[in-house]
């Protein structure tokens, strides 16, 4: 399994989707109200990039000749043929059981030490902190304070399993 | 050459076992035959107005390939018309246990709605006095004025509780498609009576019987109905006349059935992209066909190898969905044993010559 962080959280608002290079594969990664959901985006049918289909509804039919949106926002249409499938389970709508695409996990999750996340960035900062003072430079006294910025990410989960804890 | 002797008079055969023969033709010989079943003012009109009955532009008169030779009443009267040469012809030859009447009687072709549903309910009340009640053998599709769909419905109402109703008889060339909204009280009547509807070749005159307009030769109007029956069958599908009459069964007669296979995986594999515009149908198009429409077996548009008719069979997903048909007295196999598909496998041969029609008629409640 690996770790991916996607974006930060404000980046990719509900309603919104955001189409991802992995390893090898493009992934898209959806805020469906809040709650994040990731396609493979490739379509089960003749491989269509899926996840540049429009976002839609379900349509449903409560009596004859009666139309309803349901569930907007929570369906994808293919590009390519017009299959639907759901976003939050890769079903597909015609064929729940046999036509599905792969899923995976979305997680948000802390100011993650992501692998992503390059471990470097305090001693770079440092230097760059060095380099703007200058060594010849009176020194500042500064007064300092512990800061630390409580940054949400849209972390994605590939593998074959769930993470076996799920990271708050 | 010979023409309309009894030497060619159709012969029979024995296939084996009794069958159910979902399309015998009977015809009204002229339209004093239904006087008895007229009241005083639509006696008085027709004769005043020297009206014949309607206009049948199914099949030429006369025309070579509409009726077998041997099949005329003997002073001429059109074939059909005789119970004595139906019994002769069809039902003692082809050892018939349960026959269906289908009467071309275009009662749609006539414009004024209360004349159609008059010579509609007169020619019901002959097929009840003249042909069920004289002949045990024998079920009718009942004719119905179905370009008023209320006043179908009210004809329906009106005799669909007699045993010897099955069906309800509809041309498949019609105004609209079946499926509109305007034609189901039909639907919902004979849903009520337990009736099967069925499409039948030939239809309303004033419609070509093609979408691209009026063909030239009968020959076009014989091998291009199959794209009514097609055309209707969608229609019925995707407006949901099968998911809003969930009893209701539909057969199609004297429409072939070796297309069904294209048109199943046609419009199966749209309607997965366009399922949005009828979320009303719950399960894939092929699946209403297969599970509530039969089909005639005559015409058989017979491939030269008999193993494809199998195959095509197979391709349909189904035993169950066709009927045997003898279509007489029209003439669409000229040997008996051309009736039937070759080579097909006991069971499956046994539900085509009497089962499936036993059920889908509900014959044995
Ligand atoms: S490739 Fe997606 S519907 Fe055909």
């Amino acid at each position: 399994m690996s770790r991916h962080v996607v974006c930060r959280v404000d980046e990719l608002p509900p309603g919104q989707h955001r189409i991802i290079s992995v390893r090898g594969r493009t992934i898209g990664v959806f805020n469906v109200n809040g709650e994040y959901h990731a396609l493979l985006n490739r379509c089960p049918h003749r491989a269509a990039p899926l996840c540049q289909g429009v976002v839609t509804g379900l349509i449903t039919s409560p009596a004859q000749y009666q139309r309803e949106l349901t569930r907007d926002g929570e369906i994808v249409r293919c590009p390519w043929h017009g299959w639907e499938f759901d976003i939050t389970d890769g079903r597909s709508v015609f064929n729940p059981h046999r036509v599905r695409t792969r899923t995976y996990e979305v997680f948000v999750e802390t100011a993650p030490p992501g692998e992503d996340e390059d471990p470097d960035a305090d001693a770079a900062g440092a230097q760059l902190v060095q380099a703007t003072i200058g060594p010849d430079d009176p020194d500042p006294t500064l007064e300092t304070y512990p800061v630390e910025v409580e940054q949400q990410f849209v972390v994605l989960y590939l593998g074959q399993s769930k993470p076996a804890a799920r990271p708050e | 050459m010979e023409h309309g002797t009894t030497a060619l008079a159709p012969r029979g055969m024995d296939l084996g076992q009794p069958v159910i023969d979902t399309d015998i033709h009977c015809n009204v010989p002229n339209v004093r035959a239904l006087f008895p079943y007229l009241s005083e003012h639509w006696r008085e009109y027709i004769t005043y107005s020297a009206f014949k009955g309607p206009v049948d532009t199914a099949y030429p008169r006369g025309a070579a390939t509409s009726s077998l030779p041997g099949t005329s009443g003997p002073d001429g009267e059109a074939p059909g018309t005789s119970l004595k040469l139906v019994r002769e012809q069809v039902l003692d030859p082809w050892n018939v246990e349960l026959g269906i009447l289908n009467c071309t009687y275009a009662v749609e072709s006539l414009h004024n709605p209360d004349t159609a549903a008059a010579m509609a309910s007169a020619v019901n009340d002959w097929m009840i006095a003249e042909w069920l009640a004289e002949e045990p053998r024998l079920r009718a599709s009942m004719v119905a004025p179905s370009r008023v769909p209320e006043m179908a419905a009210q004809e329906i109402d009106r005799i669909g509780s007699h045993p010897g109703i099955v069906q309800v008889f509809l041309p498949v060339v019609s105004e609209a498609p079946y499926g509109h909204r305007r034609y189901w009280p039909i639907f919902e009547a004979a849903q009520r009576h337990d009736l099967t509807v069925s499409l039948q070749f030939g239809g309303a005159p004033g419609n070509p019987p093609t979408g691209a307009g009026w063909p030239s030769y009968y020959l076009e109007d014989y091998a291009g109905m199959a794209q009514v029956f097609q055309t209707q069958i969608l229609n019925l599908v995707v407006e949901g006349v099968f998911d809003h009459f969930p009893r209701l069964r539909i057969a199609m007669i004297e429409g072939g059935w070796t297309w069904i296979p294209s048109l199943m995986w046609r419009i199966d594999k749209d309607w997965k992209g366009l399922r949005r515009e009828v979320p009303w149908n719950t399960m894939p198009p092929s699946d209403y066909i297969r599970g509530r429409m039969r089909f005639s077996l005559q015409p058989l548009d017979a491939a030269p190898d008999p193993k494809h008719m199998l195959q095509l069979i197979e391709q349909i997903g189904s035993d169950d969905v066709l009927m045997f048909s003898t279509d007489y007295p029209h003439w669409h196999f000229d040997r008996p044993e051309e009736a039937v598909p070759a080579g097909l496998p006991a069971e499956l041969r046994r539900k085509i010559l009497s089962e499936n029609a036993r059920s889908f008629y509900r014959f044995d409640k």
